[in-house]
């Protein structure tokens, strides 16, 4: 199969994928009753639970696991590092800290988000403060330990909060944030993220060319005419706004980052013109699956977080004792 | 294609390394740097690449300050060919190839058929366009080097600069990857290949221009067969060296082994 194929195939399957989770749930639909709620020719009952229901879950968990998984292998191509998760430097544990200081606070659900969604670009935007302001040594280095720094930082000030939080109203609210959930998300939550996302991704597509000359190191990419500072820079902040929109929507999901990258990388090669496409495929496929057992597995609802930490880490395992083609 | 440098003080932020170094380099001709570890050849180069900051003098391309050119402007010019490494992700051969085309596309385009055309006659030039499909990170280390310098060639400077090119070679790909380099700056190609090297030899198998280099001065400069003199040598590297004519009458520069007179450093 051509690598162009590929991507189509997964295409594909994702639209696949995305009408089955329609039907999945405790209201009963047959795909024709659901193409027919599509189409707005259903009964109100399947009408509404087509379309404000499932459909815009069925988007958020696509947002979300796209995203993350292009965040990742954003991250892992400017840090040279297929280890690296889109977190690498403290947004998740910024954006934590600002929707757990929201919840604490008791304010509505959109400042909620406004203050996760801020909270991981300012986490970030110290981390990289900070960064410039060390003189010398080796900048990516430099970057990553101190997107380690920070994010202990917030993640410290997150304990705290927690610690003050009313057991009883906020503790739950908050521990479920932490973990990632799709559970309450409406379109009113989705539609504000999708622009931020795609001009997150905008310049990610259009320097698809460059990031792969950026992972062959700074002064490489300098002496084949790249302006690396700048351009890793410009890398940095788009991946960042990518990542920081969805997580203010579903919350902390760990691993979708880290693993579906590299997936996609042994699907399609390391050039970051496909591997862009094929690892926001996947991970929005990845992330419907994820979701779509969530909220049927159980009678309650289970974290995300908690579902790709037990699917990602065996993954994971299995990916470093077989794969190797990523690593030297 | 000039690129010119006066009383160049080079280093690393206020730690001067090296000083009053001055070179030309021209179309058409090869140069060895040689100098014991630590002098300051791969600092020179870096900033005759203007990836550092000169400490002072002039650096001219052309004419034109580096220090004021786009990394574009001089990846246009100058190529860099650092030593065999292997990049986080395996990168096909051709792909590690293209990347030398980068200064010749947008910022935001990718590389064309036209693009790839040049990578495989690159790639063509040193006789390894068989590996174009291959992962590169899985080469042995003469094969990534000539990528590496076919990189080079598609960006299509005319100064390239290789960094000790055939230091972690085995013998053999040392003189494969050398005789590939002779054929690069010869032939009226327009032009110059610079590299370091510990090998005196390889300056005089190459018949190249030699800029000695000790403690960061520029202690020599000219042809190899009248720099490099049994005593200058001796004087370079701090041990007994003699260079020698074969019956063929190529010289070679032999060591001095029953000597105790040598210091490490």
């Amino acid at each position: 199969m051509t690598r162009f194929g590929l991507n189509g195939a997964l295409s594909v399957g994702l639209v696949a994928l995305a009408f089955g989770a329609l039907l999945v749930g405790p209201f009963g639909l047959t795909p024709e009753q659901t193409v027919a709620a599509l189409l707005g020719q259903a009964g109100d009952q399947a009408q509404i639970v087509v379309w404000n229901i499932r459909l815009p879950r069925v988007a958020g968990a696509c947002l979300v696991g796209a995203a993350l998984a292009a965040a990742g292998a954003s991250y892992q191509a400017l840090f040279r590092n297929p280890l690296v998760s889109p977190d690498i430097l403290g947004v998740s544990a910024g954006a934590g800290l600002g929707a757990v200081a929201g919840i604490f606070l008791s304010l509505p659900v959109v400042l909620i988000q406004l203050s996760a969604f801020v909270g991981g670009l300012a986490a970030v935007a110290v981390v990289m403060a900070v960064a410039s302001a060390v003189r010398g040594g080796d900048r990516v280095l430099t970057l990553v330990l101190t997107g380690v720094v920070i994010g202990a930082l917030a993640g410290a000030a997150t304990s705290l909060l927690k610690v003050l939080a009313d057991p009883y109203d906020q503790l739950p609210a908050i521990t479920f944030w932490l973990l990632g959930s799709l559970a309450s998300v409406t379109s009113a939550d989705i539609l504000p993220a999708l622009p931020a996302v795609a001009f997150g991704l905008l310049p990610l597509v259009l320097l698809r060319w460059r990031i792969n000359v950026l992972s062959m190191g700074d002064e490489e990419a300098r002496a084949l005419g790249i302006e690396a500072g700048r351009t890793r820079l410009l890398v940095i902040a788009a991946a960042t706004l990518v990542t920081a929109s969805v997580t203010a929507v579903a919350g902390v999901v760990g691993w979708v980052g880290l693993v579906i990258p590299h997936i996609a990388r042994m699907l399609v090669g390391p050039g970051f013109g496909r591997l862009l496409p094929a690892s926001a495929l996947i991970g929005a496929g990845y992330l419907l699956l994820v979701d779509t057992a969530a909220r049927t597995i159980a009678q309650i609802e289970v974290p995300l977080g908690i579902l790709t930490a037990v699917i990602g880490a065996p993954v994971f395992v299995w990916l470093l004792a077989s794969g190797r083609r990523g690593w030297t | 294609m000039r690129l010119a440098a006066t009383d160049l003080a080079i280093g690393y932020g206020r730690e001067r390394i090296g000083a009053d170094l001055s070179l030309a380099l021209g179309p058409d001709e090869i140069v060895c740097l040689l100098g014991p570890n630590g002098c300051g050849k791969t600092t020179l180069f870096k900033t005759l690449l203007g990836l550092l900051p000169r400490l002072g003098g002039t650096l001219a391309l052309d004419g034109a300050d580096i220090a004021r050119m786009s990394r574009q402007d001089i990846a246009r010019a100058i190529a860099y060919v650092p030593q065999a490494h292997a990049p986080p992700f395996p990168f096909e051969v051709l792909e590690v190839v293209l990347m030398g085309r980068t200064a010749r596309i947008g910022t935001f385009a990718q590389p064309s058929a036209r693009d790839r055309t040049i990578a495989m006659e690159a790639l063509a030039t040193l006789g390894i366009a068989d590996l174009a499909g291959r992962d590169y990170a899985r080469l042995s280390g003469g094969q990534r080097q000539l990528v590496l310098i076919a990189r080079a060639l598609a960006q299509e400077a005319p100064l390239i600069v290789m960094d000790e090119p055939t230091a972690s070679l085995d013998f053999g790909n040392r003189l494969a990857v050398l005789d590939r380099i002779a054929s690069l700056a010869r032939n009226g190609s327009g032009r110059c290949v610079i590299l370091s090297t510990h090998d005196p030899d390889q300056a005089l198998a190459l018949q190249a221009r030699v800029l000695a280099m000790s403690a960061g001065r520029m202690i020599a400069e000219g042809p190899a067969v009248d720099v490099l003199s049994s005593a200058r040598l001796s004087e370079i590297y701090g041990v007994p060296l003699t260079v020698e004519r074969t019956a063929s009458g190529r010289r070679v520069c032999l060591p001095e082994l029953q000597s105790s007179a040598a210091t490490i450093t």
